[in-house]
């Protein structure tokens, strides 16, 4: 009974929506350029994934917090210097703890900032509804957008190096795919997974 | 001077910053439907990226001498903000043919990665003044050049090609895209960056 009574709780779907629905890579298609280029190898995606969903979910409590004192004309500026803010405690504390993966990153860290995800959440969700419902909404995006970036890394790391999370599981005579590594792996490894959940999920666009 | 060109001709064709840096992905797939708008938005996008590139670079070097670069990325996010909307404003008033052609794609630049990363490089790499120019300058005309393109194929594949559904729409700009960073792999070694 509870179970069923789950399905009509707002946060139940938001959650849903942010994961399986509405997914901000495959259906929206926002926040592609960290999504491709960090993805070589899985521990910089999961890095990468609990990042943004650090930052979405901070920010658009932030921004929830104070959408009422926000003068609509400077709420895009507003909710830039909230969302660096946030970036730049990311930054730091991968620096400090994790320094490997900080240098692997790189400049990505920082364009966590002019991801869509991030903007378009806090602009499309936080600054229309209460502060519960936003830490949701944000984990759910952020979930959503790791569990893509994992995907994608996972496929990328195995043909390209042969291992996941540095672990060797293809026998040593595997021939490292070296494109894989590169750009055009990302672009052809997320465009078929794209395509593979849209046939799944029966999303289709019409415009081509 | 020699180096200048070569770090330009580099910065368009082996180390393009859509297909090779994988950067500015939201607005090339949003935008690049058509050829004309697909212009319009590259173009915006080198004003933009090279006029915040040369502001921010000296902005930089004053956080580096008051010690306070942590800071950096929230001045550089304020500083290409503010270049926006001042840009937007000048061209209305003064240059209205131009607002006119692109003035619509100028606040969207705000979130195109490229115009942060482009800070963000300078930095990474330690380019003093002149190689910052050149190098905002021939990113973006790379980034121009992925865009127009993309949106050139598009219109050809809008016209006469049979898609399948899943693909249909925004999935299929990344298979197009994978081709082109697989022919821009042909370019390395061109030049050093």
């Amino acid at each position: 009974m509870k179970l069923i009574r789950l399905k009509y709780k707002k946060w139940y779907n938001i959650l849903r929506d942010g994961i399986h629905k509405n997914n901000p890579i495959v259906v929206a298609v926002l926040g592609i350029c960290s999504a491709l280029a960090v993805t070589n190898k899985v521990e910089n995606a999961i890095a990468m994934g609990l990042g943004v969903t650090f930052v979405v979910m901070a920010s658009s409590a932030t921004v929830s917090l104070v959408r009422n004192f926000i003068p609509s004309k400077v709420r895009m500026v507003t909710y830039m210097v909230i969302i660096s803010t946030f970036v730049i405690l990311v930054q730091m504390f991968l620096e400090a703890f994790f320094p490997s993966i900080a240098s692997a990153l790189g400049a990505y860290v920082g364009l966590i900032i002019t991801n869509c995800i991030v903007m378009g959440r806090a602009e499309a969700f936080a600054a229309k509804n209460p502060v519960r419902y936003t830490l949701v909404d944000g984990f759910a995006s952020g979930m959503g957008y790791t569990f893509v970036l994992i995907t994608v890394s996972i496929v990328r790391e195995i043909l390209a190096f042969g291992s996941i999370l540095n672990f060797r599981i293809m026998p040593a005579t595997w021939p490292n795919w070296v494109v894989m590594a590169m750009a055009p792996g990302g672009f052809f490894v997320l465009g078929l997974l794209i395509w593979g959940i849209r046939e799944w999920s029966k999303f289709y666009e019409e415009a081509v | 001077m020699e180096n200048i060109l070569e770090l330009i001709i580099a910065s368009i064709l082996n180390h393009n910053i859509a297909l090779v840096y994988i950067l500015g992905m939201c607005p090339l797939i949003a935008i690049s439907t058509n050829i004309k708008n697909a212009k319009g938005m590259g173009i915006a996008v080198v004003f933009v990226v090279t006029i915040t590139a040369m502001i921010n670079w000296p902005i930089y070097q004053l956080l580096q001498n008051t010690g306070t670069t942590n800071l950096s990325l929230l001045v550089f996010i304020i500083t290409i903000a503010a270049t926006v909307q001042f840009l937007e404003m000048f061209l209305e008033k003064f240059i209205p043919k131009l607002y006119n052609a692109f003035g619509i794609f100028l606040p969207l630049i705000t979130v195109n990665c490229v115009v942060l990363a482009i800070s963000l490089f300078f930095v990474n790499r330690d380019y003093n003044f002149v190689q910052t120019t050149g190098f905002a300058f021939g990113s973006s005309v790379g980034w121009l050049l992925a865009i127009v393109l993309v949106a050139g194929i598009r219109e050809k594949m809008a016209k006469n090609s049979d898609i399948p559904r899943g693909l249909r729409g925004k999935a299929i700009v990344f298979i197009v895209l994978g081709i082109i960073a697989l022919a821009f792999i042909g370019f390395t070694g061109l030049a050093n960056i």
